[in-house]
């Protein structure tokens, strides 16, 4: 193995360049670090103006998620010596606006994520002093895969549909709509069905599965719209057929 | 400058900030509550919690049991009036987050599960798999979204408290994506900010645990309580200090030395059974199970890798099935930070800063001595946690006192008038600080990094598992050398827009704070207690030291040491003992 590798970073000051432009740094090639250990090897030795978000460094933050040779990975779990022989391209995540190097502007991906309504909504909640509602292991696991999202934003980063259409609501936020349908404890389906058949995107999804792809944590957003998709188009049938009650 | 006000400010989106956000909009819904974090609340530390959360729920085990294996997990530094609160508002705390949505672990009729954990005397551990923090700051986080009440000051940095008439009346913070900084007045601030592990080397906690909101209160006057006492969780990985659950040990887990030996058997943790015994071995306190490996390694019995000495967690009797459903975090963490996969090999693992029992000093109401001024989870003592704290037991910490301080924070709000017109002079005057000292200055030469590294490693000398005055006594001369030195700092960012640099340099100069209570209080207490072990004091000395240190900053100098009795109930000061 080398002793060293090239990282070409994306750099951006928005006070001083008009556009985006690469910068390349040397940086000590170890077979424990990962990406984010060699930026803030630079961040602290080489130079202290990049900026980049970062900090569990174990996976489950979701802060530190960038392009890396292209494919948008957190930058805590994808390791130097997985992409020889460099230089390693570091870019921040496609399709968001970038506000300085690495970093990218969020807030559109965290509006998306409340438009969906992510809590238990019921008619009626149960006092505390009657004990948890019960849920058996197997109801559990109807819903758990899609609450393992850990909003890190890779799959709005390789959705090509969210590439081309920004005002689409995107995987991560779909998953989690259907974590909550699909909780035992939750009665909002319904309502959460009225949001997100009003959005084009979904229809204009058409399972390229890339979302599925780079899920860090093998949510499968890909399997949630497809879900939804066939729930929406089932209700939008039946209220054509049976227009007094789609129950 | 921009003003902005409300009533109730929380500082920190955790799983403490978010509670008490939902506990202020729920019992005052006509205040205006606000939640400022240097993060999205998401990305908070509450996230990489594993284990899980305590509270008494199965039949067989009573809250007096929760609370004596509290308390002498604590070696009886721990306000037992605190803990009865604890223990008794546990239950329907975590029964609420239930409610809200959170994944619990189920048993197959539906009812929650609960698993063993070190230092309890019954099952009454409820667990998410192993990721119970992360479930459990997502399931607040999207509940706080229902309510319309809560707004939130994202990517937000705290640089200062404004405190004037004696009240804590609002914040200034410099907002990251403009560089703008801005007052925020508030009737009431709550400071849920976390820990400060990264105080030293080689820690669990994330890189945005600083001790932020640590050094805000402690520079406003409040005293930071019982700061000495820092805890080790006996298995972290090495390198990358990545935790590994002690749920691996209460699965039945076992640690052995470099010649496959249970050696916790060798220090007044029990006899080695096949299967878990509770309080016991494996089940033993997390001090005390981090204090057995320094003595295996100064006998020769610990294995040496590339970053140091460690010892071998072996889970692989587990089995497969088990592990996947119960353990999968760290399956995941092991295959790919170690290359290794636990269902056929062993886990390196050393002992490695986690959890500052200390913090901001506050009552059982989450209050400071200073009015106004709230502090709730690790960021704050409300000592609970004593010397040493059960795993499992911050994790409901931050659900009870996070609600408790939302819901006396918010009525002491309603009472209150507007903020002094005063406070705004002192926001401008904050501002000018920041960019004399930073973003305009001329000159400078030291470097955060440097600085940080030479910090870290005066910590981890002098104030690691066994400590010793002298060493003390000579970290605390250094700490106050770099706090001078820190004077010099210079910054190769000078821009506004996202200046991660300059949020480092501030948070640098928390962490000096926090560094400097953590020695000197360490030096002063010349006893043993729990996590605090003097080699030169080697027993508790409950004449002299049953009282909690208050750590008061002096202008200048080494905070000043007072102290103050610890609260009995009706647990009077026994052994700790373990294994039988």
């Amino acid at each position: 193995m080398p002793s060293t590798v090239t990282l070409a970073v994306t750099r951006y000051r928005p006070e001083q360049e008009a556009e985006p432009t690469l910068q390349t740094y040397e940086v000590p090639l170890r077979r424990d670090w990962v990406v984010l250990d060699a930026l803030n090897y630079i961040k602290d030795r080489l130079d202290g103006s990049l900026s980049f978000r970062w900090s569990c460094r174990m996976g489950v933050c979701g802060s530190c998620g960038m392009m890396v040779n292209g494919s948008p990975k957190l930058t805590c779990a994808a390791f130097l010596s997985d992409h020889p022989p460099g230089p390693i391209r570091v870019e921040p995540l496609h399709y968001f606006p970038v506000i300085r190097d690495l970093v990218v502007d969020t807030t559109d991906f965290m509006q998306k994520l409340k438009k969906v309504k992510p809590w238990v909504i019921r008619k009626e909640e149960k006092p505390l002093e009657e004990g948890e509602y019960l849920q058996t292991p197997e109801q559990l696991d109807a819903y758990k895969q899609f609450s393992m999202c850990i909003n890190c934003m890779l799959c709005y980063a390789a959705c090509p549909i969210y590439g081309l259409e920004p005002s689409f609501i995107g995987p991560a936020a779909i998953a989690l709509a259907q974590r909550y349908n699909l909780d035992s404890r939750d009665e909002a389906a319904r309502e959460r069905l009225a949001i997100l058949s009003q959005d084009d995107g979904i229809w204009q999804c058409t399972f390229v599965g890339e979302c599925t792809k780079v899920c860090p944590k093998h949510v499968d957003p890909a399997g949630a719209i497809q879900q939804y998709k066939l729930t929406a188009a089932a209700h939008w049938f039946k209220s054509l057929v049976l227009p007094w009650g789609t129950k | 400058m921009d003003i902005f006000s409300c009533d109730v400010l929380v500082v920190g989106g955790g799983g403490a900030g978010l509670r008490a956000a939902i506990a202020v909009a729920e019992t005052h819904p006509r205040l205006r509550v606000a939640v400022i974090s240097k993060v999205y609340p998401m990305r908070s530390h509450t996230v990489s919690a594993e284990g899980g959360a305590a509270a008494v729920i199965k039949d067989g085990d009573t809250l007096d049991a929760h609370a004596y294996d509290t308390i002498s997990g604590g070696d009886w530094l721990c306000d037992q009036d605190a803990v009865e609160v604890f223990v008794t508002e546990a239950p329907a705390e975590m029964l609420q987050l239930e409610h809200w949505g959170c994944p619990w672990s189920r048993e197959p009729d539906g009812h929650i599960a609960v698993r063993p954990f070190g230092g309890m005397k019954a099952q009454r551990t409820w667990f998410a798999a192993d990721k119970t923090g992360f479930h459990m700051l997502h399931t607040l986080f999207q509940t706080t979204l229902k309510y319309d009440a809560i707004h939130r000051y994202d990517e937000y940095f705290v640089t200062k408290l404004l405190v004037d008439e004696g009240r804590c009346q609002g914040v200034v913070a410099i907002e990251l994506a403009t560089g703008r900084v801005q007052a925020i007045t508030a009737k009431a601030v709550i400071l849920c900010t976390g820990g400060c592990g990264r105080v030293f080397p080689f820690t669990t906690n994330a890189n945005i645990k600083n001790g932020d909101g640590m050094a805000l209160a402690y520079r406003a006057g409040a005293p930071l309580k019982d700061m000495e006492f820092v805890q080790y969780h006996p298995t972290g990985l090495p390198f990358t200090g990545i935790l590994i659950t002690e749920a691996t040990r209460s699965e039945g887990g076992w640690m052995l030395n470099k010649d496959g030996y249970r050696y916790l058997q060798d220090y007044d943790l029990g006899r080695p059974e096949p299967k878990p015994v509770l309080r016991s071995m494996e089940l033993g306190p997390r001090d005390r199970l981090s204090q057995a490996f320094v003595k295996e390694q100064e006998k020769g019995r610990t294995l040496e890798g590339p970053y140091g000495h460690y010892v071998h967690l072996d889970i692989r009797h587990l089995g497969e099935k088990l592990i996947d459903k119960k353990l999968p975090f760290v399956r995941e963490l092991c295959l790919k930070y170690e290359n290794i996969d636990p269902i056929t090999e062993m886990i390196p693992v050393r002992p490695v800063v986690h959890y500052m029992m200390g913090g901001i000093h506050t009552d059982i109401h989450g209050a400071t001595p200073l009015p106004g001024l709230y502090a709730a989870g690790e960021a704050a003592c409300v000592s609970i946690n004593g010397a040493n704290r059960l795993g499992s037991n911050s994790l409901t910490e931050i659900l009870v006192f996070g609600a408790r301080a939302g819901k006396v924070a918010a009525a002491f709000a309603s009472e209150q008038g507007e903020p002094s017109p005063s406070v705004i002079a002192q926001a401008q005057d904050e501002h000018r600080r920041l960019e004399e000292q930073f973003l305009r200055k001329d000159g400078g030469k030291e470097r955060i990094a440097t600085l940080r590294a030479e910090m870290q490693k005066t910590t981890e000398e002098s104030a690691g598992i066994y400590r010793t005055g002298s060493v003390l006594q000579q970290a605390a001369q250094s700490l106050r050398d770099l706090q001078e030195r820190f004077q010099d700092v210079s910054l190769d960012d000078r821009s506004y827009t996202f200046n991660t640099e300059l949020i480092a340099a501030l948070e640098l100069s928390y962490m000096l704070d926090a560094a400097e209570a953590i020695v000197q209080s360490a030096l002063q207490r010349r006893e043993s207690r729990g996590s605090h072990q003097r080699t030169e004091y080697p027993q508790r000395d409950d004449t002299q030291f049953l009282a909690h240190s208050l750590a008061y900053r002096v202008e200048e100098a080494s905070p000043r040491i007072e102290y103050l009795p610890v609260t009995i109930t009706r647990w009077p000061p026994g052994q700790r003992v373990y294994g039988t």
